[in-house]
């Protein structure tokens, strides 16, 4: 499905297929359900072990409910997700415990998600309580290990995080999270709430971790340049779907869908010669509420390059060249795999018009021309 | 745009210090900058560098006690903002030099709508009636950019998404054609295709209204889009400044040139490992009498542990705060700049 023909031999560590989160909506004195939030809508990946998977999108996409579902920190809605082959999308809870060790996260804000009553000695011990019989000893020894293993000094072990600034009680969170030896970490927005020249050092101590014990990274993340620095294939979500996924290189230097070609453009250019000759796609409008999404594609209400067919169908998410996926109606084999038929268009499938003028559309074989019905 | 105008704002060696419980914070020490009319001043710090502090300052937001501002004076149309009495410094604020900070959720007022919050000023300033004033505010939401402006007048805050009410506040700001804005991070809590929208708003009402901008943020990346001169920030000084330009291909202090280093880009090479900056920025409980970025500098010597470097000039109005920088003092150590055109 996603990496269909070039994956190389290895299961992968993480393999989510068609996951769907909705929270309900409840209203009135019996709580009835009026509604779903459609967070996550039908989202499939896989991850390759000692890999990082970069998720960008903007708030409210779904990309931080993806990283939290695939840890079944929820209940999920459907799909299926597979951790090196054990299926824990449907496990109950007391099972999913025991394999917690192997799948841990690092949270955005340290300050939120680190107790202030503890101290740092016992939140990097309180995962080796849980789930280790080590001796008080070797768990002493383990939280010493850990500490010097993301660059804080043990000397500090009987401090509280309030003692700590924002890159250093990243770095707590980041020795809790390792405690278990775990294969897989999601690492959700772990910089965005640090100084830049604090984000460097955190990110240079994941890839660090990363290479020294064989670490397969989820990013979640809206920054996209640091998600260039640090992941090796990048999916960009839009209201609960992924809309584009590829290699970094590929996606970096030729992005296909039109939401990821704005998003990149977007992105302030830090070199004023450069920033001034950059052509920036700008959106019109807000989001769509991920409540009430709209017909056909989830980006037809503010895409640059929208065509009538777009307001009708949802396209679906295509392989248009090795390891590389992506749902636009402007890419692939037009609306012909799609279940529901295209009614009021009168346009042939195979010749779509494409409105002049789409930065980087590059589509082979197809004139821009703007039709006006 | 940045050429001989006079400036609208002439601030000389502000301070300000914080004095609390636990000790003196000496937030701001000695901040110099002038705003010409019509430019677009950057000013880059991370937090805690004191840019925020020292824009409050001005404008006799920072709450007193426990915050002391000293030096000055602070010029603004001849007269010295530090040394007004408050009901003169109101009739400055929020009329003739407007503001828009960070978050727009708690800046502005959810009990009241949003057209009652932009006719506000207009009313209190202007002294406009009720109907002129809704007329006005309708204009300037319009203006903003918000469809249907007249009737999203009687809308509260929480019904406008984040980019709206970011929208909203630079309206309210807008009000009463200031001569200049002073905006705090207005993008930092937007998404970046929203960013885009404001960042184009605010180049196009520049174009229109012809005011001073200054604009504070930790994005380099944004104000080497829309800055005619940008002001670096560190440990409540002014490490660096210049022209836009300038700065950015000849950065000369190591923390300016640390910072353009340390941010990835979407575009161009990319490099194998970032170029963090070690260690933390400076809490000052005294006044700094060495070079704050001692620490952390790589290229620190002796001199720097002893000295706080003054303001050293480059040519074409780019200066910065580094003995690297000072022609008489270390002649060997100086960054080679890099090759200009012609």
């Amino acid at each position: 499905m996603a990496d269909g023909a070039g994956l190389p031999p290895g299961e992968p560590v993480l393999s989510v297929r068609d996951l769907v989160m909705h929270f309900p909506i409840r209203r009135g004195l019996l709580r009835r359900r009026v509604g779903a939030v459609r967070a996550v809508d039908g989202v499939s990946f896989d991850i390759l072990p000692g890999e990082t998977l970069g998720l960008v999108g903007e708030s409210g996409c779904g990309k931080s409910t993806v990283g939290r579902s695939v840890l079944r920190l929820y209940d999920i809605t459907s799909g299926s997700i597979r951790l090196e082959g054990t299926e824990i999308g449907r496990m109950s809870q007391s099972r999913l415990r025991r394999l917690r060790p192997r799948m841990q996260m690092v949270f955005q804000d340290p300050m939120a998600s680190l107790d202030p009553r503890m101290t740092v000695e016992s939140i990097i011990r309180e995962p080796l309580d849980e789930h280790t019989g080590l001796s008080a000893r070797e768990k002493r020894e383990r939280v010493a290990e850990l500490m010097d293993a993301v660059g804080l000094n043990r000397r500090f072990a009987a401090r509280y995080p309030h003692a700590f600034s924002g890159g250093q009680r990243q770095r707590i969170g980041i020795a809790r999270a390792l405690a278990l030896n775990p294969r897989f970490v999601v690492c959700d927005e772990p910089i965005a709430a640090l100084d830049v020249s604090i984000q460097a050092q955190v990110v240079n101590l994941l890839e660090d971790l990363q290479e020294r014990f064989g670490l397969t990274y989820l990013f979640i993340s809206h920054d996209l340049s640091m998600v260039r620095h640090i992941a090796g294939r990048v999916a960009v979500m839009y209201l609960g779907r992924i809309v584009e996924s590829a290699p970094r290189e590929a996606l970096y230097a030729d992005p296909l869908h039109p939401y990821t070609q704005a998003l990149l453009s977007a992105v302030p250019e830090p070199d004023p010669a450069l920033a001034r000759s950059r052509r920036r796609i700008v959106l019109r409008g807000d989001v769509p509420s991920p409540a009430n999404p709209p017909r056909g594609c989830n980006f037809s209400t503010r895409c640059p390059a929208v065509m009538p067919i777009c307001r009708e169908v949802d396209p679906l998410s295509q392989e248009v060249a090795p390891g590389r996926t992506v749902a636009c109606h402007l890419h692939g084999p037009l609306a012909a795999r799609t279940p529901n038929p295209v009614r009021e268009t009168t346009r042939a499938p195979e010749a779509p018009s494409i409105p002049a003028g789409i930065p980087g559309d590059e589509t082979p074989g197809q004139t821009p021309t703007r039709s006006v019905p | 745009m940045p050429d001989r105008a006079a400036p609208v704002l002439d601030v000389r060696d502000l301070r300000t210090v914080f004095r609390t419980r636990a000790g003196d914070i000496h937030a701001v020490n000695g901040v110099s900058f002038e705003l010409r009319a019509g430019e677009l001043l950057g000013v880059v710090g991370e937090s805690g560098s004191g840019k925020s502090v020292t824009m409050m300052a001005l404008l006799g937001l920072v709450p007193s006690p426990p915050a002391v501002v000293s030096g000055g004076p602070a010029l603004f149309d001849g007269r010295d903002l530090l040394r007004l009495p408050e009901a003169e410094l109101r009739r400055i604020r929020g009329a003739r030099i407007g503001f828009v900070f960070q978050d727009p959720m708690t800046s502005l007022n959810p009990v009241f709508t949003v057209g009652f919050q932009i006719m506000e000023p207009l009313r209190r300033h202007l002294r406009l009636s009720r109907r002129a004033a809704r007329a006005r505010a309708a204009e300037l939401l319009a203006l903003v950019g918000i469809p249907d402006a007249a009737r999203r007048l009687d809308d509260y805050p929480h019904q406008f998404s984040g980019g709206m009410r970011q929208r909203v506040m630079i309206a309210v700001a807008l009000a009463c054609d200031p001569q200049v804005l002073i905006a705090d991070e207005p993008t930092t809590a937007l998404d970046v295709t929203i960013q885009a929208q404001i960042l184009e708003l605010m180049a196009e009402l520049r174009a229109r209204l012809g005011m001073a901008v200054i604009w504070i943020t930790h994005d380099l990346g944004v104000i080497a889009g829309i800055a005619d001169r940008v002001m670096v920030m560190y440990g409540g000084q002014v490490i660096e400044h210049g022209p836009v330009e300038a700065v950015f291909a000849r950065p000369t202090h190591p923390y300016t040139r640390a910072l353009l280093a340390t941010v990835p880009k979407v575009s161009g090479e990319r490099s194998r490992r970032l170029q963090a900056i070690e260690g933390q920025p400076p809490i000052l409980s005294a006044p700094p009498e060495a070079c704050t970025f001692r620490d952390r500098c790589p290229h620190a010597f002796e001199t720097c542990f002893r000295l706080n470097p003054q303001r050293y000039p480059l040519g074409e109005g780019h200066d910065a705060a580094c003995l690297l920088a000072d022609p008489g003092l270390a002649p060997w150590g100086r960054p080679e700049p890099r090759v200009a055109h012609g």
